[in-house]
């Protein structure tokens, strides 16, 4: 392990200084002012300000107010916040949100393992690829239909293959016991591609060497991915983590296309975070609320992300 | 000195690239238009099915006003009313647009559509064309924000084949609720997988119907109170519950994941309760080539249906109001109801402009839908109607499923719906 670290990594001290142009003097990156610095970033800063930081501030300002649908909005202090922290169905959601997350987070060892096979095949490689990335570029759309026939409980295929095994028919988007779960597989599905693409990067810059010198001493192809793969893996994992929880605390879409609008009787307990703020500032009008509903959500994603930026010390491994 | 010029020039640049994401409609300043100059209004609805007969409409009207240029906007129903509050409160909403009765009353208050009530005087509009429990709904303090442009009621779909086999004849308008559930038993047989009715929680073509044939109220004038635990309430809402726990309907789990429309469609249930607005869609399906008609809804105590339909409504920070009003005016005329009777897409509310609608579908029974506004009610739109009308499926689900008996499931959503009520 330690022929990683071993790198050289001593540069030539003339590259430092960085790039010289032909004259030899350095290039005016470094002008005095800067002025023309500002002006380069200037429709960058805008951009960020005008699409990012004013709604933040304008949601955080609502947060405290009571919205009408129209007219002018009148302070409230912490009512919504007090209001929220009240309200079952925030709980309900909140829970909803914690378990697709957890379930999603199941998704992360199969993209692992599955990564690493898939690197494993010569030819054919990028076929593969291909296949496990489609449901990243599809439409959640076009994805919520196809599977909202395949859990459909009278017709559907998922059902068909269970009763080959004997198992009862069930309505897996019908039914609220179910609905989580059966969002958080099409989760997984649908993240696969990605999280696999990030980990292969990953796994190209594990030195060959490595796997070489661990076969030389008869290390088979298991105690290879448990000891040389996934221990090298560990600062992708740790990103596709991070990068998935987020994803999954602001899952939206698939609720809103396989369960709304057909008059499903399992939405009201099927309901996540971000579809409950959806519902209230969108649906009922109630935009300070939905605005503390998203501060919250703010609040939640940054906790879970600073906990993971904490626990990581003890398991990533930056060799 | 030349510098500094460039910089100012590169972030005005800037600057108008940001702004032009978010503009839309900047175009000529100030109201009404100059002589001569070509004005362009947007009119938004939501219905792909639909937009051909808005297009044809907006035609008809630009060649009467050639100064006058009008664009169709389709928005996907998901996405239609965040798009327009947004817009509304932006200042970029379109000028012309389709509203609905339980979205109105926030419209309304917040001051965002214009003021019709002069142009109904000016052009001479005849409000009594309209059906009054639809022209009611978009009048708010005594001020017309609103032209009817369709409506619908309900009735009894049903299928004649299903009838046939099972021996049973057709629903007609002497049926009672009597003989809806005892036909509904005799129409399910469950070995061919076919239910005599749908019952599922809808509102619009299911209990509200039957608690007002039950003499219920749904919500009080005042807008502060509903009776759904009323005994006229709890009888409306037994007459589905008791269809569930009969058995002659798909349960709820399986109407949840195949709605009732596209159930009676599959030729799976023989009876399907609900609007005018389906018409068009049968008649579309092969399948369903002289299978089905339409019966007038059951009586309980008395007739009745609840009736709501699409109002064209005019933007109040519209940048041509002059012309918006004529434009509304014309979409309120025959001409526009005609149009859209024609193509069949839906049943116009201008009075005497039906026919074509029924001639265009003659292998219906249509006229039901149209004596049908002689007992119609306004559905039940008070307070923050999205909010309430939400609750249905979590209070009711337990009442349908057979686990919480009718009356406590209608209290609880009973004290929901007036606590909703409460806050306005």
């Amino acid at each position: 392990m330690t022929s990683v670290t071993s790198k050289p990594v001593r540069r030539p001290a003339g590259r430092r200084t960085g790039v010289t142009d032909p004259g030899g003097r350095r290039a005016g990156v470094s002008e005095p002012g800067g002025r023309w610095a500002l002006v380069f970033v200037a429709p960058a800063v805008l951009g960020l300000a005008a699409l990012y930081l004013w709604p933040f501030l304008s949601t955080f300002t609502k947060s405290f107010q009571d919205v009408p649908a129209f007219g002018p909005a009148t302070f409230v202090g912490l009512d919504n916040y007090r209001a929220l922290l009240s309200d079952e169905e925030f709980w309900k959601a909140f829970r909803n949100s914690a378990l697709y997350t957890a379930i999603i987070l199941l998704g992360i060892p199969v993209a692992v393992v599955l990564a690493a096979l898939v690197e494993q095949v010569g030819r054919g490689r990028a076929v593969y690829r291909v296949l496990f990335f489609l449901p990243v570029v599809t439409l959640p759309v076009a994805i919520g239909m196809v599977w909202r026939f395949i859990y459909n409980g009278d017709f559907g295929l998922l059902n068909t293959v269970l009763s080959w095994f004997g198992v009862p028919a069930q309505f897996w988007v019908a039914d609220a016991r179910f609905t989580v779960y059966a969002f958080g597989v099409v989760g997984i599905w649908m993240s696969l591609g990605i999280n696999m693409i990030i980990l292969g990067a990953g796994l190209q810059a594990i030195p060959k060497a490595l796997y070489e010198a661990s076969s030389l001493d008869g290390a088979g192809r298991i105690r290879q991915f448990v000891h040389i793969t996934v221990p090298l893996l560990t600062p992708s994992i740790f990103f596709v983590t991070i990068l998935s929880v987020i994803a999954a605390l602001q899952m939206f879409d698939l609720i809103f296309v396989m369960l709304r609008g057909v008059n499903n009787t399992a939405l009201a307990d099927s309901k996540t975070i971000v579809y409950l703020f959806y519902e209230k500032a969108f649906v009922q009008f109630h935009q300070g609320y939905g605005a503390a509903i998203a501060i919250v959500l703010l609040l939640v994603i940054m906790i879970a992300t600073a906990l993971q930026f904490r626990l990581q010390r003890s398991w990533v491994f930056y060799g | 000195m030349k510098r500094k010029w460039t910089a100012a020039a590169a972030l005005a640049a800037a600057a108008a690239l940001i702004t032009g994401c978010s503009g839309g409609s900047g175009g000529s300043g100030g109201s009404g238009a100059a002589p001569g100059e070509k004005v362009t209004l947007t009119y938004a609805n939501w219905s792909e099915d639909q937009s051909p007969a808005m297009e044809q409409i907006a035609a008809e009207f630009e060649k009467a006003n050639p100064n006058i240029d009008v664009k169709i906007q389709t928005l996907p129903w998901p996405e239609y009313w965040s798009t327009l509050q947004v817009g509304a409160a932006g200042g970029t909403a379109p000028d012309a647009f389709w509203m609905l009765a339980d979205h109105f009353r926030e419209y309304a208050k917040g001051g965002q559509l214009l003021d019709l009530s002069d142009t109904v005087k000016s052009a001479g509009i005849d409000m009594s064309v309209y059906p009054k429990a639809v022209s009611d709904s978009y009048t708010y303090e005594g001020k017309i924000f609103a032209l009817p442009k369709d409506f619908d009621t309900n009735g009894i779909w049903y299928n004649k084949a299903l009838f046939d086999a099972a021996k049973v004849s057709y629903p007609d308008d002497t049926w009672t609720w009597q003989n809806v559930q005892d036909a509904a038993k005799k129409l399910t047989d469950k070995a061919k997988g076919v239910w005599g009715i749908a019952a599922p929680i809808d509102a619009q073509g299911g209990f509200y119907n039957t608690m007002l044939q039950a003499g219920a109220q749904i919500i009080n004038p005042e807008g502060t109170a509903s009776d759904f635990a009323s005994p006229a309430g709890v009888a409306g809402l037994k007459f589905w519950t008791d269809l569930q726990a009969a058995g002659v309907s798909p349960t709820l789990k399986q109407l949840s994941d195949t709605e009732a429309v596209s159930m009676f469609e599959n030729q799976k249930v023989a009876m399907y309760l609900s609007g005018a607005y389906w018409a068009f869609r049968f008649h579309n399906n092969a399948n369903l080539k002289g299978k089905v008609d339409v019966a007038p809804l059951p009586q309980g105590v008395k007739r009745a249906t609840v009736t709501s339909g699409i109002g064209n409504a005019g933007y109040a920070g519209s940048k041509h109001p002059e012309e918006l009003k004529k434009f509304l005016a014309f979409l309120g005329g025959t001409k526009a109801a005609e149009i859209q009777a024609a193509t069949g897409t839906v049943l116009p509310a201008y009075k005497g402009t039906q026919q074509p609608w029924l001639d265009a579908m003659p292998e219906f029974n249509l006229k039901v839908f149209i004596d049908a506004i002689d007992y119609s009610v306004p559905l039940p739109v008070a307070g923050n109607a999205a909010e309430w009308q939400g609750l249905a499926a979590q209070y009711l689900t337990p009442a349908w499923n057979g686990e919480k008996p009718v009356e406590q499931a209608a209290k609880e959503y009973q004290d929901a719906v007036d606590k909703v009520l409460a806050k306005q």
